[in-house]
């Protein structure tokens, strides 16, 4: 039984795995802008699913949280702000289409070599929970404090820069 | 195998911001990039059983929330001057 759950269970990795992947050549691939959100989404939620299968629960949920909960919200509304307004958006590919997939199919054959002949074992499959959320605490704020606090100072430029902007968009519509 | 998976994603990320033609689907594959290097550093957090790579992963959510947060601002204002999103309609951008 146990045997079959833990087959089930790789079925499952891989599945998600693959529908990550077919998510990410769909959004090359449509042409709508919010249907390129809409696969990015579910790319997302894939991946979550890969990471809560792996046993690495919280990041499954941040994951799912912030990415598709705060990112891809923030994403979506812009598209529905600048879309309607915009005829040229429909075109799909630049000038460089050629020269991308070329630069994809090296790039990604580069990479499989490289993991190959070099780097370490991949895990075999799905394993219990390695380390947990109290783990992860206590390393971050105790060993990598310093880290901690320079997001939040990375955090702070962010907000900094986007008043900035805001600013500079008033300033020319007045002006 | 999973990273076999993450180099894909990595690349077709960048395939994307190369081809495609719409700014907030450049974004949008710069997006899929980071969440490849984040699938990357899970699988090997997940292979040492430490909790470096889910450290590593937190940074990378915090650079990509700020990211999107600076750069949709900065595309509003671009397609309030152009009134486009095309890329090749920027490229006096290049000074």
């Amino acid at each position: 039984m146990s045997g079959f759950l833990a087959s089930f269970d790789t079925i499952l990795l891989w599945t998600f795995a693959g529908g990550a992947l077919a998510s990410a050549v769909l959004m090359l691939v449509l042409r709508q802008p919010m249907r390129v959100a809409m696969a990015l989404i579910t790319c997302m939620v894939f991946l979550g699913g890969v990471y809560g299968m792996l046993g690495v629960h919280f990041i499954a949920a941040f994951q799912v949280l912030i990415y598709v909960g705060a990112v891809m919200v923030f994403m979506v509304y812009a598209i529905m702000l600048l879309d309607p307004r915009d005829e040229t958006a429909t075109a799909r590919y630049s000038k460089f289409l050629w020269p991308g997939i070329i630069g994809f199919v090296l790039l990604a054959e580069a990479l499989a070599v490289g993991y190959w002949n070099d780097l370490p074992q991949a895990p075999r499959g799905p394993a219990g929970e390695i380390f947990g959320i109290a783990d992860f605490s206590k390393a971050f704020l105790s060993d990598y404090w310093l880290h901690f606090e320079l997001t939040s100072v990375l955090l702070l430029v962010a907000v900094v820069a986007a008043l900035a902007v805001i600013k500079e968009n008033r300033r020319q519509e007045r002006g | 195998m999973l990273q076999f998976v993450a180099a894909s994603l990595f690349a077709l990320g960048l395939a994307g911001v190369i081809i495609r033609r719409n700014v907030l689907v450049m974004l949008m594959c710069m997006e899929l990039m980071l969440n490849a290097v984040n699938l990357s550093l899970v699988t090997y957090a997940h292979a040492m059983g430490s909790t470096v790579g889910a450290v590593l992963v937190f940074l990378v959510f915090v650079v990509a929330t700020a990211e999107i947060a600076v750069a949709i601002p900065i595309v509003l204002l671009l397609v309030r001057r152009k009134k486009t999103l095309d890329i090749e309609s920027f490229s006096d951008l290049k000074g």
